[in-house]
């Protein structure tokens, strides 16, 4: 059976899920094991999303439930202990011209407690930015997301100047977006496509080595 | 015709529902620019007309699901369409005579005033040159403009938190409004000094002075746009919306709460989610009357967002989005509308659950949902339309093109009840591709 906070956030009962954690700080508790039992709910959030019976109000809430969890532990923890080994880096962003970012904000929180290190360089990136970006934080994924058709070739011209700049070798490239499919993946010259949060995750795990 | 305000309420929906349909096929008082462009139109009409009743027209009709790609095509940035209206107007005439769909491709909701924007410090929307580059458009920006704390004077008065709290804080020339009264102080004494003294405050002044500002350069945005939607109208193409109107679920969230704290209220506050639905329900029914007549088109553009597959799952759909927006569909058909409703994304796991409304009464375009099953379901009680891929429409070649649209016609054609469209908001597309959409229509769509 799973802990009562556990229960609390898979559960969404926000007001639930702080309360047992302000009384498993009066008794003392350890605030990396309460960070461990945050971590274990968000990995079952995450496997509804995947199956399909969890959907974006849940992720939001409970991702904002952790939020708020590590805002009442960090008083409590020492200088660095929240962090974890990742997984492997992740450079995302949305295009030039292009203001969405639900979508971007999604594929980085799923990657994020899924593990990996999320450099998230907002929205209406211009390709240098990418450019830099990448050849600053060497990244294993390069996750391009867009909402609108103009997106495409900003896309495009994005994967073609991280190429030509040399920083193409060991990168991988998915972009994501409501109109993302085989056509633009194609056109775009993207490794892959993202139909939801979750194919980033897939995605990311596939071609990055467990350090 | 010669319909008087007293008959009008006295008439039933389908008697109101009959005279918009004979005022968009027959608009009185108005001058076609030749016979042939008469003729033009008033067939063009009818087979959408035909189509929107689940009546079999000549052909499948054939729209334009446009962003800003008239004006790329064109050769304008949408920065030019946005600040120089003759471009816009240039844009929009030229396309609409090179491309010839039924429906035209009408500039009234994209090429809108970027300098009204600016003076009424309006910060709902990014645009080109204030937030987003010349050649992209303008976007919303997804803020949370309500708290949540706020549902209750949104429920209570809404009229009150508009003016006095929204309006202020989405454009600086509104901010003033905050030290006015509420209009409901008008009552006997409305010179009295509290609701009389704020219009004095120099705060108030100033907003008055950029709206008035504005307000006049929408005046001259729309001696530019509008005699050119005339025009196109003259010369044969149809226009296919006569007003615009939202799910109130959308409504709330895409204007007042932002994407996150709605996602998020459906756990924290659900009651007053539900609530407040309800209660905006006929005020979304009364804002599209109010900018209409009687001889008003049926058309009711609705673009849906908030209420697609992965936005929330189908109870929490069947719960929150879907009871309102029925009501608002309903109270549209009342006065005699067509809601045209725009299901962005995919509906996939909705077909079955929007069954629920009277026959041939609504159009629905379809993004991402698969034609097939839509034709089978909300197709038996709806006209559908789309979904031609953006995707293909700007990286496909003719041939896949032309593949789709057959495709298209042969899944969701036979019987009628199906018009023609992109899936998506075209902002870029190649010409030929375009082109192909609408020939394949012409030639392979005919009944």
């Amino acid at each position: 059976m799973a802990h009562e906070l556990v229960e609390a956030i898979v559960g969404m009962k926000e007001k639930d899920a702080l309360r047992i954690v302000e009384e498993m700080l009066e008794r003392g508790e350890d605030p990396q094991s309460i960070l461990d039992l945050g971590q274990e709910a968000m990995q079952i959030v995450g496997d509804r999303f995947e199956e399909g019976s969890f959907f974006l109000p849940e992720l939001m809430l409970s991702g904002e439930m952790l939020r708020r969890i590590a805002e009442l532990l960090k008083p409590k923890m020492a200088a660095g202990a929240v962090r974890r080994e990742k997984l492997g880096r992740v450079v995302l962003g949305t295009v030039r011209g292009d203001i969405h970012d639900i979508g971007k904000d999604i594929v980085g929180f799923v990657l994020d407690i899924n593990g990996f290190e999320v450099i998230d360089l907002g929205i209406n990136v211009p390709e240098e930015k990418f450019v830099e970006a990448v050849r600053e934080h060497r990244p294993r994924v390069l996750a391009l997301s867009g909402f609108l058709s103009l997106a495409f070739d900003s896309m495009k011209s994005t994967i073609a100047q991280v190429d030509e700049a040399g920083l193409a070798d060991g990168l991988h490239v998915i972009i994501g977006g409501g109109q993302m499919d085989e056509t633009v993946r194609n056109y775009t010259g993207a490794e892959a496509y993202g139909e939801d949060a979750m194919a980033a995750v897939t995605f990311a795990k596939q071609n990055v080595e467990v350090s | 015709m010669g319909v008087t305000e007293k008959s009008w309420a006295e008439l039933t929906a389908e008697e109101k529902r009959d005279h918009r349909y004979e005022a968009w096929l027959n608009p009185p008082g108005f001058e076609f620019a030749s016979p042939e462009g008469e003729a033009t139109y008033k067939a063009a009409v009818t087979r959408i007309s035909d189509a929107y009743s689940l009546r079999v027209p000549d052909r499948v009709p054939v729209s334009m699901n446009m962003g800003w790609y008239p004006v790329n095509w064109a050769g304008y940035t949408s920065y030019e369409a946005m600040y120089d209206y003759s471009k816009a107007a240039d844009a929009y005439l030229r396309f609409n005579r090179h491309f010839r769909a039924d429906v035209m491709a009408t500039p009234s909701f994209m090429a809108i005033p970027g300098k009204a924007f600016e003076l009424l410090e309006y910060r709902l929307y990014d645009w080109p040159g204030h937030g987003t580059p010349e050649d992209a458009g303008f976007q919303y920006k997804d803020q949370e403009w309500m708290s949540i704390e706020e549902y209750d004077h949104l429920i209570e008065d809404p009229t009150d938190f508009f003016y006095s709290t929204y309006a202020p804080r989405i454009a600086g020339a509104y901010e003033g409004f905050s030290l006015l009264s509420t209009p409901f102080d008008l009552v006997e004494m409305p010179f009295g000094r509290l609701n009389m003294g704020p219009w004095g405050i120099p705060e108030v002044h100033a907003g008055l002075k950029k709206l008035m500002a504005a307000a006049e350069e929408v005046g001259a945005w729309a001696q530019r746009i509008f005699p050119a939607v005339d025009t196109l109208q003259a010369e044969g193409f149809a226009r296919g919306r006569g007003g615009f109107s939202k799910a109130p679920y959308d409504f709330i969230g895409d204007s007042l709460r932002g994407t996150r704290g709605m996602l998020m209220d459906l756990y924290r506050a659900p009651e007053k989610v539900i609530e407040a639905c309800n209660r905006l329900a006929p005020l979304m029914v009364r804002w599209t009357l109010r900018h209409a007549t009687n001889d008003t088109i049926p058309g009711i553009f609705m673009p849906l967002h908030k209420g697609a597959d992965g936005f929330m799952s189908l109870e929490q759909f069947k719960t929150f989005y879907w009871p309102s927006l029925r009501a608002v569909l309903l109270g549209l058909i009342e006065e005699g509308f067509t809601p045209f409703l725009f299901a962005e994304g995919r509906y996939a796991s909705r077909l079955e659950t929007i069954c629920d409304l009277p026959k041939g009464k609504t159009v629905w375009l379809f993004d991402q949902t698969d034609m097939e099953r839509a034709k089978e379901t909300i197709g038996q009680v709806a006209c559908i339309q789309g979904n031609l891929p953006l995707s293909l429409a700007h990286a496909g070649t003719v041939a896949e093109v032309t593949t789709y649209c057959k495709h298209l016609i042969d899944v969701a054609g036979p019987g009628g009840g199906y018009v023609m469209d992109l899936g998506g908001v075209t902002d870029s597309a190649k010409q030929e591709n375009i082109e192909a959409m609408i020939n394949t229509t012409k030639e392979y769509g005919i009944y």
